[in-house]
């Protein structure tokens, strides 16, 4: 394992309790803030000191509770970028990636000469004698990560790196930051809260919430079938409802009044999910249509939003999100049911995702 | 001629102050700024107190400490021959505790304002902490030690109430600007007390020249490097 990672700690009201590994790949921590992912990434850096576990990377061991091993930041050798940056605005360009050299064991002008190799890398020429501040946005990620490649870490972590950008910039950066990886050789960690940004980028996939992983996988398994409430959340599914087993082939849906035919129900199961794309619509009742009332329509050029909840519930007063529903359905599938108040899904086995927490 | 001795008294009492004070506002500063919550409050009022206290309630501490007739005093006495209070250097004790709090808390706003993540980029960078504190640290907060230095050495050129109760006011001995200014006025010297008005003024005017000075360098230099900088 390049990367083997088990921490505790207690932050009064908030717990993190963390086992990740990786092997030399792009992994990313995929969660909404707060949820402990920068967290993870400070520990692994040594800036903040877990209660307990250990810290591995490439089979040096840089923090273990019980052997009493907590290596200073400077020791542990890993690359960190920050989300603002975090370049010193009284250096230069130069000074700020040379600082990045102070592990190397080079001189004076060795350093000088990698510096500009690297000012060449990242397309920053003539900048050398620039303050940060006078930079731009995407100057200055590219200047924090030149300083970083330059030290030659043995992980390199992004704590979301595009969070300071604006759109346009950020697919640019994306591009470059690819190469990036491309050209890396150990692990890299992205802690992100944009699904997109992740799925483009990363390898595997670390769902976190509340300060623990989630769920794990590579991202084609996150992202086509989450096994959990907060994966399936995080990677855009919105259509939830409380389930519970009814045999090995069916399950209850408590909120949409519904028990569906699946192919296998995983006894502890607590949500069914129900995707929001190429979903088939019907008239009349049969197996696994669920009916819906239609509470909005919204035309999406080939495709219509539909904004529908369950028949027993008051629309303009729902109790929480369970039996709302913000589905997609194409033009054609939709033009039958032009104004009607209700219609029935066609809940297929590749629309309906089963989650067990 | 006038006698110049209150200019040259009050410019070397405050120097030596602002020296004093330079160093210890900044230890303070920085260690304050790392305390735990509610121990940094306590430790806050109490370094603030001279700032918000009438300079005479800090003159009558002073006293209190320093007297010859009160223990502390008294010891200094016996033991270096010597008493503290109504000489010209007691106004350097005066001047440094009341000017203390203006450096103090100038510092302090920007030692706190620092962004931790350019310490702890250095620290994964492999930068040592002396560096990262004499290298990024220090010129990050370089305007406000600038301003409070400057402040510092503005108030203890000014201080009139602490120092006339632990100085006094003896004409070329304990006399500074202010003090000879009261004196002068309170003798019917119009003319005399208003050139010493004057002198104080072009000085005041100077320093608070800087002060602008240095704050509109600051925020010229400011910009997204500073994304959550206030005005320390």
């Amino acid at each position: 394992m390049a990367l083997d990672i088990d921490i505790k700690k207690d932050l009064g009201g908030f717990k993190l309790d963390v086992n990740i590994k990786a092997e030399d790949e792009v992994l990313a921590l995929l969660g909404a803030s707060g949820c402990g992912k920068s967290m993870t990434l400070r520990a692994i850096a040594g800036i903040v000191t877990p209660d307990e576990g250990h810290i591995i990377v490439n089979g040096r061991t840089l923090f273990d509770s019980g052997k009493k091993i907590n290596l200073t930041p400077q020791q542990r050798r890993v690359g960190l970028l920050f989300q603002n940056y975090a370049l010193f605005p009284n250096m230069t360009v130069e000074q700020n990636i040379i600082t990045g050299m102070t592990n190397l064991e080079l001189t004076k002008a060795q350093k000088k000469q990698r510096c500009a190799e690297m000012i060449e890398k990242f397309y920053l020429n003539g900048l050398d004698d620039h303050k940060p501040a006078q930079l731009s946005g995407g100057q200055q990620q590219r200047v924090a990560l030149a300083r970083i490649m330059v030290s030659e870490p043995s992980i390199l972590m992004l704590d979301e790196p595009f969070s300071a950008l604006d759109s346009f910039l950020r697919w640019e950066l994306e591009q470059e930051l690819m190469s990036v990886l491309e050209d890396f050789k150990g692990t890299a960690l992205i802690v992100s809260h944009n699904r997109d940004e992740v799925y483009r980028i990363s390898d595997h996939i670390a769902v976190i919430h509340e300060g623990h992983v989630d769920s794990y996988g590579t991202k084609n398994e996150i992202f086509t079938k989450p096994t959990t409430y907060q994966s399936a959340l995080l990677t855009g599914i919105r259509n939830f409802s409380r389930a519970t087993y009814v045999d090995s082939e069916h399950v209850l849906a408590q909120d949409w009044n519904a028990t569906l035919k699946v192919d296998h129900c995983p006894r502890d199961i607590r949500f069914v999910a129900l995707k929001a794309q190429h979903l088939k619509l019907m008239d009349r009742e049969g197996e696994n249509a669920v009916k819906f009332m239609v509470s909005r329509s919204i035309d999406n050029l080939t495709e219509q939003i539909l904004l529908m909840h369950t028949p027993g519930m008051d629309s303009n007063n729902p109790v929480d999100d369970f039996g709302q529903l913000n589905v997609r359905v194409a033009d054609y599938e939709w033009k039958p049911f032009v104004g009607a108040e209700s219609v029935y899904i066609n809940i297929r086995k590749d629309d309906l995702l089963l989650l067990t927490r | 001629m006038m006698d110049l001795f209150p200019l040259w008294n009050s410019i070397r009492i405050a120097l030596i102050s602002v020296i004093i004070v330079f160093f210890s506002g900044i230890l303070c500063a920085y260690y304050v700024a790392k305390l735990p919550r509610l121990l940094k409050g306590f430790i806050d009022v109490l370094l603030t107190l001279p700032l918000v206290l009438p300079p005479t309630v800090v003159g009558y501490f002073i006293l209190v400490v320093f007297a010859p007739a009160r223990p502390f005093g008294g010891w200094i006495l016996t033991t270096f021959d010597t008493k503290i209070v109504m000489t010209w250097y007691s106004a350097i004790i005066a001047s440094s505790v009341v000017a203390f709090p203006l450096m103090y808390r100038t510092v302090r706003g920007a030692f706190e304002s620092f962004d931790e993540t350019l310490r702890y980029s250095g620290q994964t960078l492999g930068l040592s902490n002396t560096f990262i504190f004499w290298r990024i640290e220090m010129p990050y907060c370089k305007q406000g030690i600038i301003a409070g230095t400057v402040l510092t050495f503005a108030r203890a050129l000014g201080e009139y109430g602490a120092t006339s109760m632990v100085a006094g006011y003896t004409p070329g001995r304990t006399a500074t600007i202010s003090t000879t200014v009261y004196q002068l006025w309170r003798t019917d010297d119009d003319a005399g007390a208003f050139r010493w008005v004057l002198i104080n003024l072009a000085i005041s005017t100077v320093v608070l020249l800087a002060v602008n000075f240095i704050e509109k360098n600051e925020r010229a230099y400011g910009g997204k490097v500073f994304p959550s900088r206030g005005n320390g």
